[in-house]
């Protein structure tokens, strides 16, 4: 089980250009929907609270879905799958390749690839969405927050504290009056 | 001793920086060249270009890039190590206290209403992304393709990367 987490994660490191939250739908896509270990509902869990810590937040998805999954030592082992292969690539790179980095045809492979990033996390959205149920309280709520961070650049960690916090005290008056 | 400085100042990137990626860049820029002067800002830059376009989290590509050009191989595993380990002890200690607590209501409720949240901060991350990819309609229309397969074919992300 050790194994196949850090082999799901090697692979999801070595294939995701683009940053850490191109890593999020592969890592959905992995962990959800064919492997089955996570419900899309914790798999938001575990991004909420990789967002709202400190750190990249693919490592920080990686270390939470690999204690769900396996404890400690699954945590382990997906942390090294998801940096071993950044590591190794700069290394790489760093070493031999650095004097190729004004290359042309380089370039254009890494533009090529942005519009199918844009996809990939739309499509997250998308099948995350679908499991969430349609409630048009959760819809506007997600709405508000995509306009927010666009528009006004407010920090992520405060949208996550008002959404908790607003719906504890939503439930709790939920709660009295029934 | 540069190790070790290294370590600490990417120890420090690690453990101050929320939000992705992206927000540790001004750290690092900080630590890195006004604090320490081990780089010059278009060096700097350099390494944040070739960051971006290799596979996996730009904070960790470009700690093991710094580290390499700082102070060679070891320089490059101490940088890694130290920019996740504060990942590693703060996502230990919140697991913890998230299985401890996940029957609580009141924990239900919060992350009730954190989930679409957390939903509508991936869509904006598209955004961001889609102001730097979409440079003609060539790119929508491929953007747009892959969304349909990816959504509704079930076809493996990975494949469409390469």
């Amino acid at each position: 089980m050790i194994f196949k987490l850090f082999g799901t994660f090697f692979k999801i490191g070595a294939f995701t250009f683009g940053g850490g939250y191109a890593m999020i739908p592969i890592i959905q896509d992995e962990i959800v929907d064919k492997n089955k270990w996570m419900e899309n509902e914790e798999f938001l869990d575990a991004i909420a609270v990789a967002q709202a810590s400190p750190g990249p937040v693919a490592v920080n998805t990686s270390i939470f879905v690999g204690y769900k999954i396996c404890g400690i030592s699954g945590a382990i082992s997906c942390l090294l799958g998801t940096v071993l292969p950044s590591f190794l690539t700069i290394l790489l790179v760093a070493v031999f390749f650095y004097q190729y980095r004004n290359n042309p045809i380089i370039d254009k492979v890494f533009m090529g690839v942005r519009p199918a990033v844009v996809a990939l996390i739309l499509s997250a959205v998308y099948k995350l969405g679908k499991s969430m149920g349609h409630s048009k309280a959760k819809v506007l709520i997600a709405l508000v927050t995509v306009l927010l961070i666009v528009f006004v650049d407010i920090s992520p960690i405060l949208l996550i504290l008002a959404g908790g916090i607003g719906a504890v005290f939503y439930f709790k008056g939920k709660e009295k009056e029934s | 001793m540069k190790i070790l400085q290294l370590f600490i100042s990417f120890f420090k990137i690690g453990a101050f920086s929320f939000g992705g990626g992206y927000a540790m860049l001004p750290f690092i820029k900080k630590e890195i060249i006004e604090v320490h002067h081990w780089l010059t800002t278009s060096e700097f830059i350099d390494i944040l270009a070739v960051s971006e376009m290799t596979p996996g989290p730009i904070a960790i590509n470009s700690a093991t890039f710094l580290g390499y050009k700082v102070a060679g191989v070891i320089g490059s595993i101490a940088a890694t190590v130290a920019v996740v380990l504060p990942s590693f002890i703060v996502i230990s200690l919140i697991y913890h206290f998230y299985t401890k607590f996940r029957n609580s209501p009141y924990v239900d409720w919060a992350f009730k209403g954190i989930r679409p949240v957390v939903l509508g901060l991936i869509a904006s991350a598209s955004i961001s992304v889609a102001k730097d990819a979409f440079i003609d309609l060539k790119s929508v229309i491929i953007a747009a393709v892959l969304f349909y397969v990816v959504s509704f074919k079930k076809l493996n992300p990975i494949i469409l990367m390469s």
